[in-house]
């Protein structure tokens, strides 16, 4: 196949094609990776221009799992769209949950009890924990180092799903927050259990630190690979962790101080590179700082009631008006922007997907790296497709 | 940081011809927010990321709301003056109106830099059916290249100067945008070839011509 120099995929717009001195050079070959590729985690699909294995060109397509989220969430109650939110990212939804009923919580004016604000920072850091420790397992993953760091991230990950199903009745999809509080109150055991995996995930994370980062072929394949500017990551609003990495200290858990962080003592990871591995390493540092979070959280737990006496869950109803509420969910800024017409359903429900939002720098940190080396790009940004394609 | 009103004097004494006003937000949250005309919304919205003691540098949501026709009650009262001297009579008029509807992109803005937020900016459209141009703030801020898009999609406004305007979570053929308000899914949706009774009535229903002739060709049977 020989294709002029005039040929279409050259002209078209897109970052700028790297010349490459090579016999073979103007041959470019378009690539469908997805929606069923392994590595593209769920059902995503890139469109991938490539010059000889460099990416020069590279758009996402989205949508394969869209159901329209938000329309559901405009046709039920305010309470019913609460287990929806549970499958919008699916490793997280106790955030979810939370990122939701925030935003019913300031629409509607409703206070919530202590020891509620302590258990969801608890499932929170909880929540945060499972999903940095799957998400490692799943860039080693991608790199090729197939089945030893996925299986240990999910022999952990298992642990605290056990705790989410002996609070909530279910692994996955808690469905656990309310507005004004929380489902059911966490017991003295369970608070118990709670402390024995905090107290142990520290050894954890130096065994699998051991294995992995000084690992000389995850350096090889992440260091270098992918570097986000900080201007981009701002302008881009990429946040959580990959903004982190970025250079840019923006945590929302300090910036809004939002349920009953201020509390606590915790330092924010920033990287100095912005590549592949900063994003790596800065979800490490950060789980080692949720490790310190629950073990203040846990020990300083109010007793109380979790929720709100004069908290209405059926018949519910907000005054007119709107709000817009975002916390920081592992994946970055979970967002819920309602508004209310005084009728029992929203009259807008709009989810702001932190991982959707982060791939729009997709392109910008592949283009000029090898095919395989998007894989591993796309394994740092950390994506949920039941939150890109909602 | 400033209230929005503060920011509506400093962007008129910059734009002094710009539409901008203060949307009030009744509910306990009180996040007001600006609207601004369409012909200088990326001017200002250029003007909000760069002005010092604001540095909107950090767009994080985009959010489309359909505002169907409403029709509003205007009431006007008179009093009428009682010429026996007793008590002035006052006489209710109301009158009714369609406000048009509308659809309108809300846009959430902090600073990343000066840790405060949110400022919010709403553009509107001038109806729902054919004036539905809006300008496209993604040169101001990247992050709304895929919000932008999905907006589009699902709501059917066009921003004129996006880069890459096209469909980005429904396929490329469909043709309605399905957050509006007043969209009607299509019954045949989830039509399966199964001659289950009220599938054929579906069809029926769907396929008027096709149900016509099989109705022709039953009709002529011996």
């Amino acid at each position: 196949v020989s294709v002029s120099d005039s040929s279409p995929l050259e002209s078209a717009p897109g970052p700028q094609v790297r010349a490459v001195q090579d016999p073979f050079h103007g041959d470019l070959l378009e690539v469908s990776m997805g929606p069923h590729h392994p590595s593209t985690h769920g059902v995503f699909r890139m469109n991938v221009t490539l010059d000889g294995e460099t990416v020069v060109r590279l758009k996402p397509v989205f949508g394969y799992l869209h159901r329209n989220h938000e329309k559901i969430g405009e046709g039920t109650s305010y309470l019913g769209s609460m287990p929806y939110t549970d499958r919008l990212d699916y490793l997280c939804s106790m955030t979810n949950n939370w990122a939701y009923a925030l935003a019913v919580e300031r629409l509607a004016g409703q206070a919530v009890p202590e020891r509620a604000e302590y258990l969801r920072v608890i499932l929170a850091e909880l929540t945060r924990l499972l999903n940095h420790t799957c998400l490692a397992g799943f860039l080693l993953q991608d790199c090729g180092a197939s089945g030893t760091p996925l299986m240990y991230a999910f022999r952990e990950r298992e642990k605290i799903l056990d705790l989410f199903e002996s609070l909530s009745g279910s692994r996955m999809m808690c469905n656990f927050q309310r507005f004004g509080g929380c489902r059911t109150d966490a017991s003295p055991e369970w608070l118990a259990a709670a402390r024995a995996l905090t107290d142990g995930y520290g050894a954890f994370l130096d065994e699998y630190e051991e294995l992995l980062t000084g690992n000389e072929i995850l350096m090889a394949r992440t260091q270098g690979i992918g570097r986000l500017p900080a201007k981009l990551a701002v302008s881009a609003g990429v946040t959580g962790p990959m903004l982190r990495a970025a250079g840019v200290g923006y945590d929302l858990r300090k910036v809004d101080g939002y349920g009953v962080y201020p509390r606590f003592g915790f330092r924010v990871p920033v990287g100095e590179h912005g590549d592949t591995y900063d994003r790596y390493m800065v979800r490490i540092l950060e789980m080692r700082e949720s490790i310190g979070i629950l073990q203040q959280a846990l020990g300083s737990i109010p007793q109380g009631p979790v929720t709100d006496p004069k908290a209405r869950l059926r018949g519910f109803r907000a005054k007119p008006g709107e709000v817009y509420s975002r916390i920081e969910g592992p994946k970055g800024e979970i967002g819920f922007f309602l508004v209310s017409d005084g009728s029992p359903n929203p009259y807008r429900y709009r989810v702001r997907p932190p991982s959707f939002i982060n791939l729009t720098v997709l392109e910008d940190l592949c283009v000029g790296h090898s095919i395989a080396d998007t894989v591993v790009i796309l394994g740092s940004i950390d994506i949920v497709l039941g939150e890109v394609d909602r | 940081m400033e209230t929005p009103e503060q920011i509506r004097e400093r962007l008129l004494a910059r734009f002094p011809d710009a539409a901008v006003s203060v949307v009030p937000n009744p509910g306990p949250a009180a996040q007001h927010s600006l609207l601004l005309g369409g012909p200088h919304a990326r001017l200002i919205a250029e003007f909000l990321r760069d002005l010092p003691g604001l540095r909107l540098d950090f767009c994080s949501n985009v959010s489309g709301v359909d505002w169907l026709d409403r029709e509003v009650v205007d009431v006007r009262t008179t009093s009428i003056p009682d010429p026996a001297g007793g008590p002035a009579k006052l006489i209710e008029q109301k009158t009714k109106r369609v406000q048009p509807g509308y659809l309108e992109v809300v846009y959430h803005l902090y600073s990343m830099e000066l840790r405060h937020g949110p400022v919010i900016v709403r553009l509107r459209t001038g109806n729902r059916s054919d004036n539905v141009t809006l300008p496209s703030l993604t040169p101001v801020w990247r992050s709304c290249e895929f919000q932008e898009r999905e907006v589009f999609d699902l709501f059917g406004v066009v921003f004129s100067g996006h880069p890459d305007l096209r469909r980005i979570l429904m396929w490329d053929e469909f043709r309605d945008h399905p957050m509006r308000k007043d969209y009607v899914e299509p019954d045949d949706y989830e039509w399966e070839p199964t001659p289950h009774g009220d599938v054929l009535e579906k069809a029926k229903r769907h396929y008027p011509a096709a149900a016509q002739a099989q109705a022709a060709q039953e009709g002529h049977k011996p």
